[in-house]
This record gives structure tokens, sequence and C-alpha cells, in this order.
């Protein structure tokens, strides 16, 4: 089919009504699904945070989880929303490919972002008893309670 | 035309076509999406090396746990999960403009065109009432040994450590009246100001029970400018996309569409409007998920 306004491009994706609007449904319900997951996990989380011995593998878990499935909406939005699934695959490559240098990216910032605070920690000692946060402190804060207030009446 | 129907074995690079076999405006729109999206890339990124270095970063669920008219409810994630929504039906909203462009029915455009127009509004009104309340809902944090009444802006917030109540309780005692005075009004309404700024401070603080005050330590001084900042980017890009849009929907209304014959300049500003959902999609996760 003709372009409506440019003659070197030899065709475009119309669609049928019906299925558009199948597929417009099914990614929005999907967008919805994958959102309200997010939330739970995010509260999950908020509640083994809350709890009296919170699991740090756990909550690490969820957090992978949850970035998988943002991953996952992004790829929705950009492929039907955006129609970039419905390109050519030249097209395609030009706007993914590029975007694998985030790997490195997001590794290379956060790794070092670590080493400096495993470093700071090492070296500043001051910064480590003043900001390094104590485990099971809700355990100990309830003990420590208990003198403060009868100290008050 | 004859070549549609063999379009993957077409020779897109002898000539004659568009290899990309795309406008050139939306062609450079994607490459344009593209760098906005190592832009905002950047900032998240900063953010995450920044966090990665701190012993103690604050918890999302304690600092986003309000909504409009709850009071002083405890609602974690319940009102960003509003605005989340907002932004994902806004953008079905434009899908649906886009595919009412295809059709050249300009009403349709129109309708759907307003509609995104309106969650683009409802988006950013959230996003007003959020910074409001953020800056302005001081809670009382221990700062050099003194308790304040501090809100979350870029030099300081109240986001730190819960502190040790008997450090809380030494505190108090260098605090000023008018602090105490705010503490007690925050858990107590039976006294009025005036009543409460006629007390000494030790009536203030034998009406003070430190054990249920929960105060924490001062959080880390990035958060609030990180948090400022990379919202207000994407905010900003909310509100040009809205600007956007309403060009359009002018546009359309005026017929200046129907005279070119096609509606394709939708399907750009589209294309921008679907990036401001992706990007929320992120920001949402490194600031109120994880």
């Amino acid at each position: 089919m003709q372009h409506p306004a440019f003659e070197e491009v030899s065709f475009h994706h119309h669609t049928e009504d019906a299925e558009f609007k199948k597929r417009v449904r099914k990614t929005t319900i999907l967008l919805s699904i994958i959102t309200v997951i997010e939330l739970g996990i995010g509260l999950s989380i908020y509640m083994i945070h809350k709890g009296p011995d919170p699991s740090h593998l756990l909550v690490l878990m969820f957090k992978g989880m949850v970035c998988i499935l943002s991953l996952a909406k992004a790829y929705y939005i950009v492929s039907v929303f955006m129609h970039l699934g419905d390109e050519i695959r030249n097209m395609i490559m030009t706007i993914v490919v590029p975007l694998l240098l985030f790997i490195w990216f997001i590794a290379a910032f956060i790794i070092d972002g670590n080493s400096y605070k495993t470093l700071r920690n090492r070296y500043d000692k001051h910064f480590q008893e003043t900001t390094m946060p104590k485990e099971h402190h809700k355990a100990t804060e309830e003990k420590k309670a208990e003198p403060a207030k009868s100290e008050k009446q | 035309m004859a070549t549609t129907a063999t379009a993957h074995q077409t020779k897109w690079w002898s000539g004659g076509k568009s290899p990309f076999n795309l406008e050139y405006g939306k062609l450079m729109m994607w490459y344009f999406l593209m760098s906005d999206a190592f832009t905002f890339g950047a900032f998240l990124i900063s953010y995450g090396s920044i966090r990665f270095s701190q012993n103690f970063w604050p918890d999302p669920n304690v600092v986003f746990n309000a909504f409009p008219g709850a009071g002083h409810a405890n609602l974690p994630l319940a009102f960003v999960s509003v605005m989340t929504f907002i932004l994902i039906i806004s953008s079905v909203t434009m899908v649906l403009a886009v595919h009412a462009g295809h059709k050249g029915d300009r009403a349709g455009v129109m309708k759907w065109l307003a509609w995104t127009i309106v969650g683009g509004l409802a988006f950013l009104g959230c996003q007003a009432w959020e910074w409001h309340h953020l800056i302005t809902g001081e809670h009382a944090a221990l700062i050099d040994g003194q308790i304040q009444m501090v809100g979350q802006t870029t030099t300081v917030n109240p986001w730190g450590q819960l502190a040790d109540p008997g450090v809380v309780f030494e505190a108090l005692k260098n605090s000023s009246p008018q602090v105490l005075a705010q503490i007690v009004h925050d858990h107590d309404h039976s006294h009025t100001w005036k009543e409460l700024a006629g007390m000494s401070k030790d009536q203030l603080m034998g009406m003070i029970n430190v054990a249920e005050l929960h105060v924490r330590e001062k959080g880390p001084v990035a958060f609030g400018g990180y948090f400022y900042g990379i919202t207000g980017f994407h905010g900003f890009h909310v509100f040009s996309g809205v600007i956007i849009n309403i060009v359009m929907l002018l546009m359309a209304q005026n017929g200046v569409f129907d005279r070119k014959g096609h509606y394709l300049m939708i399907e750009k500003a589209g294309l921008y409007w679907h990036f401001v959902d992706l990007v929320w999609v992120f920001v949402f996760l490194c600031f109120y998920l994880i």
C-alpha cells in the first residue's frame, strides 16, 4: 500500500479494526496486571522490613523480580504501543543495539558506588559507625525504650 | 504497489526507497527518544551509584505513604499507584488517537487526544500534590543533638534511621519549645496552640512519650535532590507532552491534517507520549519499589 505522504515509504502497518482493538485491550490488561503484581511485591518488601527478622536475601529476590517485571512492561510499551515490533528489522536494530550500552553503564556505576562504600567503611571508621544500620535495631530499640520511659517519670 | 507483496525480499538500499520504510520525521523522533533514554538512564544510574555508596538509604515505604484527604494514615504505595495507572490509561488513549488518525477520523483523533491531555494534566496535578506534601509535611528529626521539624528538601530530609529513644530524650531537652509544642500537638489534639504556647518546656516534655515518638535521624542529603531532580525532569517531559498534544488537538481541529491528507504528526506526538510513560516505569521502579 502506498504511503499517503511519502513515495519512498512502500508500506505501513494498517491493522484490522477488530484485531487492533483486541491487541490494545490485551496489552492494557497485561500492563495493569504487571503493575498490580509490582505493587504487591512492593508491599511484601514493606511487610518483610516491618517484621521481626527481615530476610535480606528474600528482599533482594523480590527487588530482582520487580526489575524483570519493569523490563517486561517496557517491552510491551515499546513493541505494541510504539509499534517498534512492526518496523523492519534493520530499523529495530539501530534502536535496540545502542541501548545495549546500558548493560555496561549500569554495571560499571553500581559496582563503582559499591566499591567506594567498601573502601570508605574500611578507612573512615567514623563514617561506618555513624551510618551503618544496626542489626535487628527494632529489637534493641524496644529494650532501650523501657528505661527511657521510666527516666522521664 | 507491486513491491508490497515481496516487501522482505526488497533491496532496501538500492535507492528509490526509504531503507527503514519510515518517513524522516518519525525516524528522527525515534533517535531523539533513544538519546533521551540515555539522559534519563544517566540520571537514574547516578542515583543508583550514590545509593550503593551509602550504608543506609531511606525505605520508600516510609517516605511515600500519604494519600490526599487521608490525613496521617499510613498508605505506602497507594498514591503512586494511582499516578502509574493514570499514565498507563493516557498511553492507551494516545494509541487510540493514533489509530483514529490512520483512518483519517478527525472526530476520533480529537476525542482521544483530549482524553490523553486530561490524563497528562491529572498526572501533573498528582505530582504537584506529592511535591507539596513532601516539602511542607514536616517531621521531627534528630539533627545535631536537637529535635527539629523538617520537610524533605534538597539539603535536608527526615528519612534517616530510627533514633535511639535515649538519645532522643536528651535531644528533646536541647530543642526549642516551639518544636516540643509541635510534637505534642501532632500526637494529641486535646490542647489548643494557645495553651501549648503558654506551657513551660518541662510541662511539654512531660506530655511527650519518647517510646512512641519514632524520631528518625536526618537521611542521606542526596535523596531529596535526586528525587526532585529526576521526578521533576520526568514531570517536565509530561508537561511538554501535554503542550505538544494540545497543539496537535488545535491543529486537528483547524483541519491542518485533513489538508495535508495524513495524520502522521499524531504518530510522532504519540511516540513522545509513550516514551514519557516508558520512563515513568523506571522512575517508579527506582524510587518507589526498590
